[in-house]
């Protein structure tokens, strides 16, 4: 009995002990990243369109310029241009064209087949960006808006390497049991690269631009669809797009000490 | 001459302890304070607050920490590396500061990166 009163009396002095001195707080917190250029000159934002090249599972120009309009739309308050989406390429193409008719830029072997497979034949068409007059001529046709543009390169890829997947396993005593087992596995997936390209449509200069790489690997034996995986990799780039333009919060936890 | 030094040190000891005491303890009520109002979501007065702690007493790790904490909610990002690392500078095994300093790094370091562009 006068045990049992001591160990009461006891926690009890140790919880109470412990709630006095509590010197720790944790507490959600909203750190604020600076949009990284001021676009309050800007009324509205035109997404024009990319220079894609690599994968011909999906269209990424028509993809990214539908995407990065409707998170415009939803994330920061320019109004966003409804326009058709530009073919950089055929653009660039044409402009060849006309400078050397005999001179086709980049021969392509099925008519299906995307113009630039590569980085090597991307670098070919970067120098669009620096077109100024170009960039302005779109910017009067919009109303001066700010140009989102840039290059677009969604490629396949195939990759070996060590993959750990749960495995269940039943223990002596009859349980069922979960352990991770790692395995060497071929894998296959995509590389989205894009750069984007901020251009002043006032004066067609570039305000800044910004490259990411993301990749995606699943076991060989997936068959995920290449749409879906362009979905999922620009996810992961979105929060900085959008950076870019407009001040984005993280949200986290810090500690508080007394 | 043994018994001397005994009782210069005690004078001093006996001075000093009362005086940081209560450096400590005004410090303490700021930082307090300033934690009931960034429960609250007021930042700016917090910060005030957790300022006014290490102005008191700058030898305060925690007050430190929780500056560090309230300029980066305010965006004063410059401001809250040197808090922090003024705090870890104070108590470098406190895993609290630590992980608040790491996490802050992250986007401090990303938010750099991107300037340097």
């Amino acid at each position: 009995m006068i045990a049992r009163t001591v160990v009461a009396i006891g926690s009890l002095s140790v919880a109470l002990a412990s709630a006095g001195c509590l010197n720790f707080y944790e507490i959600a917190v909203e750190t604020p990243i600076q949009a990284k250029i001021d676009v309050t000159g800007f009324q509205r934002v035109l997404v024009a369109g990319f220079l894609t090249g690599g994968s011909r599972n999906i269209d990424p120009n028509t993809e990214t310029a539908r995407l990065l309009r409707s998170q415009l739309r939803t994330k920061q308050d320019m109004r966003v241009i409804d326009a058709d989406v530009i073919s950089l390429v055929d653009e660039i193409d044409k402009r060849r064209a006309a400078t050397s008719p005999t001179t086709p830029s980049i021969t392509v072997a099925g008519t299906d087949d995307p113009k630039i497979k590569n980085e090597a034949d991307l670098k070919t068409y970067e120098d669009i960006f620096n077109d100024a007059e170009y960039w302005k001529k779109i910017g009067a046709e919009y109303q001066s808006p700010l140009i989102v543009t840039g290059s677009v390169m969604f490629t396949e890829i195939s990759k070996s390497g060590m993959v750990s997947r749960p495995q269940t396993f039943i223990d002596p005593q009859g349980v069922t049991r979960y352990q991770e087992v790692r395995s060497y596995s071929d894998l296959k997936g995509y590389a989205l690269t894009p750069k984007f390209v901020f251009i002043d449509g006032r004066t067609g200069a570039v305000l800044y631009s910004e490259s990411f790489h993301e990749e995606s690997l699943y076991p060989a034996g997936n068959n995920t669809p290449a749409l879906s995986s362009y979905f999922e990799l620009m996810d992961k780039l979105l929060p900085s797009f959008l950076n870019t333009l407009s001040t984005q919060k993280i949200r986290g936890s810090r500690i508080l000490l007394k | 001459m043994r018994l001397r030094l005994w009782l210069v040190a005690a004078l001093v000891l006996g001075t000093a302890l009362p005086a940081y005491a209560d450096r400590r303890s005004d410090a303490k009520a700021h930082v307090d304070f300033g934690i009931v109002v960034a429960q609250k979501g007021l930042w700016k007065a917090a910060t005030t607050q957790w300022q006014k702690a290490v102005e008191i007493d700058p030898t305060y790790g925690a007050a430190w920490n929780n500056l560090g904490i309230g300029h980066e909610q305010l965006g004063n990002f410059a401001d809250a590396r040197k808090a922090y690392d003024k705090a870890l500078e104070l108590e470098p095994n406190n895993n609290f500061i630590r992980n608040n300093y790491d996490q802050f790094r992250e986007i401090y370091d990303r938010q750099n990166r991107r300037r340097d562009r």
